[in-house]
């Protein structure tokens, strides 16, 4: 099973990355773009025997423990729908 | 720098910490031997003991290459546990640029140190003022005292919510805050975009402390400032009145 796990700066933390590209995007023409956040993915191979739920608890866990920092970032997680996959 | 006395009456043993990556333990492990002349150890990542010392300092670099997050592999090295049990036992522990990002990742004082607001890594000599004495980390300084120091590092935006920092500030937990030569706390002074100036702050208990800059790369007149060995020799003052007391 695979899931996918998106970091992201809470919305109240300033990100710089974010706005040097969206200030290089204007420059270059890009004129509808109104904010640019950056932030991590990863994906993640599970071992085939989880159910969806335990699955689901072990990303979730690691996300919360490890991918993100809860200082400064939040986190969304998504299972693959195809649990075959 | 009259306060400086030449011999310290105990020895007190430093250890410093090794991670793959780090790269100012050399500097650190050179000041506290050759420069205050007390006993130290490098202490290996793997370690999962680091009982028999008296001060721990997690140095500055680049530990498991700064992947994921600056210090954010780093505190799950074994001997982490180990110096988290240390620190709740009171004992000294002092974290240094990657060290002082290492403490926060682990949870040993609040916040984050995030990419600097300029995006640019930074390296030369800045000014910070020493907001207390009230440390054993600044025990040898005067409140006010401004230190010429070293900065270099691409992670050093000290971020926290409204909530800690007023909680640091209301407890007198920021030791260091970046400031001009006459000590005046300006925006212009701020070289990475922490808030509030912070350049070092310390948790509760008053025996954890971690800051960007890097007084040991600024304790021997030779490399331009010796400001930065008061850090080195407070810790050690504090050591030794510790072991008197005991």
């Amino acid at each position: 099973m695979k899931a996918r796990i998106y970091v992201t700066l809470k919305p109240s933390v300033l990100d710089p990355q974010g706005k040097a590209i969206h200030h290089a995007v204007e420059t270059i023409g890009f004129r509808a773009i109104q904010d640019v956040r950056q932030g991590k993915y990863f994906e993640v191979t599970l071992d085939g025997a989880l159910s969806r739920d335990e699955a689901r608890a072990e990303v979730e866990r690691m996300a919360r423990d490890v991918l993100a920092n809860p200082v400064i970032e939040e986190y969304r997680v998504e299972l693959d729908s195809n649990s075959d996959a | 720098m009259a306060r400086f006395s030449k011999e310290l009456e105990h020895a007190m043993k430093f250890g410093v910490v090794v991670f793959p990556g780090s790269n100012c333990d050399h500097d650190t492990y050179h000041v506290i031997s050759k420069v205050i002349g007390q006993p130290v150890d490098f202490i290996w990542h793997r370690e999962s003991a680091v009982g028999e010392y008296d001060a721990i300092i997690l140095p500055g670099g680049f530990s498991y290459g700064d992947y994921l997050r600056t210090g954010a592999i780093a505190r799950f090295s074994p001997v982490m546990g180990a110096v988290k049990a240390f620190a709740s036992r009171g004992g000294l522990v002092l974290g240094i640029c990657n060290g002082f990002q290492i403490l926060c990742e682990a949870g040993l004082l609040p916040g984050a140190l995030m990419r600097n607001a300029s995006l640019k890594f930074i390296c030369g000599h800045i000014n910070i003022r020493v907001e207390t004495d009230d440390t054993p980390f600044t025990s040898r300084c005067r409140k006010g005292d401004v230190l010429s120091v070293p900065i270099a590092h691409g992670d050093g935006n000290y971020f926290c919510d409204s909530a800690t920092l007023a909680e640091l500030q209301r407890e007198n937990r920021v030791i260091f805050r970046y400031s001009d030569a006459n000590g005046a706390i300006t925006e212009a002074a701020n070289p990475n975009g922490s808030l509030d100036n912070i350049a070092g702050i310390c948790n509760r208990p008053r025996n954890v402390l971690g800051l960007m800059p890097h007084p040991e790369r600024a304790s021997e007149e030779l490399l331009g400032s010796s400001d930065g060995r008061v850090v080195f020799y407070s810790l050690a003052d504090t050591l030794a009145e510790l072991a008197k007391a005991s």
